[in-house]
């Protein structure tokens, strides 16, 4: 055996932070392809349904007085974004989880990513993926339907000026990338509480993570039930209502004309960024979102394979 | 110089102790066996050296303290925590593209080359591949760092002899170049003892022993001897012993080869042989 003494080549230049987390990211998605595969045959569904119902277009296109058409492109998006907020639901609460479970976390580890960058990576698929992933392929879906529908109506000899005027999209086109980072940003505390959870549990972490507020929301409303029943009066419902809020909140705060679901924004002007982004709501969960992904870090420096 | 040094390393889980106060100093260069019995605790030193698992202790690997610095120290390490652990879900090119993206140390050429010898399929997911195209893959993903530390922990359990000799071949030939420091753990001592400079016996987390291969050679010899030499040989005190083919196998610990000499024929020590004397001695703390 040869004693070689120069030591090995010196250390070439550190690797960026912003690579480390976008080759991060990507073997998020090369893991979890159904972030954005679920997604995506759900709008293939909604899509397929509004291609069957456009056959009606030139008949009914004339007589519908206003928003007939726009409902499917209404349902385009619903369908989509609900299903992202599943998927990211999942997601998050598999990721830190399944890495310890099929023991790939060994692997992880002995490259150079630290536990900050790989948590940070995970949390950004719900946060800036899912939500990207969202808008493209609502509007990739809406735009074919559009030109589909635009297609039939002028091949029956209706103006596709019409459709538009009965479908225009361009508010939803500007409100719905709004309401999706608006919506991220509000979600931010669940979904780090989801990944916490997935770092700490040892089996079935997303029933760990809702099992509390479950059982609370459960408790609460018997006591409602039972205080009603006894002449006590209504009891608040604050777990419910929180549990309420932060999961649908965020789609509440962006697409309604007051912050409380009860008139849909049909207007651009109707915005109030002011109003989301000084809201106390938002803010506390973002502060609590930093703190649940520290503690995330902290424990998946921590944990071993299971 | 030191590449890694352990003091009062120590590792308790609940019950469990699983490291208990082990030092440990591996000079750079070397190829050190860390071998014991299932459970010594191979694996919680090994996870305890690359900053994997808390512990006890003070530790220092290739000038770095392991739990505050290991994705700086993972740098100039590679690992193979065991076999079949690569990431199930993802196609060979993707495991390949990953380990380029973020380890600055990887020479993605060579670690094509080293694949072209096989016939793993790049197209493949890890989880179609057998066993032993996985261990293949992982080696030929470390092989292709620049590292100055090599940890290998079990690394060809469960594979087949052809894969474990393929295995450990490479290792020598295209991997060890004496400017590199590899630990190996393994129960299997056969296996590895020819590529060994030093080994490390561990047994319910003690240091048994810990010594150059030179050592071994001049501290143990076995004694081939007939029947009649057999109570003259037995009184000088061997720590094994067995029969084969009418012939006595004696084992000596620190007995002058003067004395023995006289009494049959002498060999070099046999490693595993050597385990079994001193660690089958050894009380259990757990039924076998």
């Amino acid at each position: 055996m040869n004693a070689r003494l120069d030591p090995p080549a010196a250390a070439p230049k550190a690797l960026s932070q912003g690579r480390l987390l976008y080759w991060s990211m990507r073997r998020e998605l090369w893991e979890h392809r159904a972030v954005y595969v679920a997604p995506a045959v759900i709008a293939g569904v909604a899509l397929f349904g509004g291609v069957i119902s456009s056959f009606w277009l030139p008949h009914s296109l004339p007589a519908v007085r206003s928003g007939g058409p726009f409902a499917m492109y209404s349902l385009i998006a619903l369908s989509v974004m609900m299903t992202g907020l599943i998927v990211a639901m999942f997601y998050a609460s598999a990721a830190l989880h399944a890495e310890r479970r099929d023991r790939t976390l060994l692997f992880w580890k002995s490259l150079p990513v630290s536990d900050r960058t790989a948590v940070l990576a995970k949390f950004a698929i719900p946060m800036l993926f899912i939500p990207a992933a969202t808008l493209a392929i609502i509007l990739a879906a809406q735009l074919a339907l559009l030109i589909w529908s635009a297609a039939i109506v002028l091949v029956n000899g209706v103006s596709p000026a019409l459709l538009w005027a009965r479908a225009d999209l361009t508010t939803m086109w500007v409100v719905l990338p709004y309401g999706l980072i608006v919506n991220a940003l509000w979600q931010a505390p669940l979904y780090a509480w989801l990944l916490l959870v997935s770092a700490w549990a040892r089996r079935v972490p997303f029933l760990w993570a809702v099992a509390p507020f479950v059982m609370l929301t459960l408790f609460e409303a018997i006591i409602r039930a039972m205080a009603r029943a006894a002449g006590a009066g209504d009891r608040t419902t604050p777990v419910a209502d929180f549990v309420g809020n932060r999961l649908l909140g965020g789609f509440a705060e962006a697409f309604s004309v007051d912050g409380r679901a009860t008139s849909a924004v049909q207007r651009i002007g109707q915005l109030n960024p002011l109003r989301t982004f000084t809201s106390p709501d938002l803010w506390g969960g973002l502060i609590a979102a930093a703190a649940l992904l520290a503690a995330a870090i902290w424990l998946r420096r921590r944990r071993e394979p299971l | 110089m030191m590449c890694i040094e352990a003091h009062g390393l120590r590792k308790a889980y609940r019950n469990t102790v699983a490291v208990d106060g082990i030092d440990i100093s591996i000079g750079s260069g070397r190829v050190v066996g860390l071998i014991g019995p299932n459970g010594a605790g191979k694996s919680t030193t090994i996870n305890a050296l690359l900053g994997l698992t808390p512990y006890e202790g003070s530790v220092k690997v290739l000038g770095h303290d392991p739990w505050t610095a290991r994705n700086r120290l993972m740098t100039d390490v590679s690992f193979i925590a065991d076999v079949a652990i690569l990431p199930r879900g993802l196609r060979v090119a993707q495991v390949i593209d990953y380990v380029e993206g973020v380890h600055p140390r990887f020479d993605r050429a060579k670690a094509e080359g080293f694949l072209a010898r096989t016939t793993i399929p790049r197209r493949s997911r890890v989880r179609e591949l057998s066993k032993g195209m996985v261990a293949q893959l992982h080696l030929a993903l470390i092989m292709a760092i620049d590292a100055r530390l090599l940890v290998l922990d079990e690394p060809t359990l469960g594979l087949d002899l052809l894969y474990r000799k393929a295995f450990y071949d490479s290792l020598l030939n295209d991997y060890f170049d004496g400017g590199r420091t590899i630990l190996i753990s393994t129960h299997q001592v056969e296996e590895i003892q020819h590529i060994l400079t030093d080994v490390i016996f561990l047994d319910q987390g003690c240091v048994v022993l810990d010594a150059s291969l030179e050592d071994l050679e001049v501290r143990f010899v076995e004694l081939v001897a007939g029947p009649d030499q057999a109570a003259s040989a037995r009184s000088l005190g061997p720590i094994q012993e067995r029969q084969a083919f009418g012939r006595i196998h004696l084992l000596f610990d620190g007995v002058d080869r003067e004395r023995l000499s006289g009494l049959g024929d002498l060999r070099t020590a046999n490693l595993a042989d050597i385990f079994v004397a001193l660690i089958g001695a050894r009380p259990r703390r757990h039924a076998a």
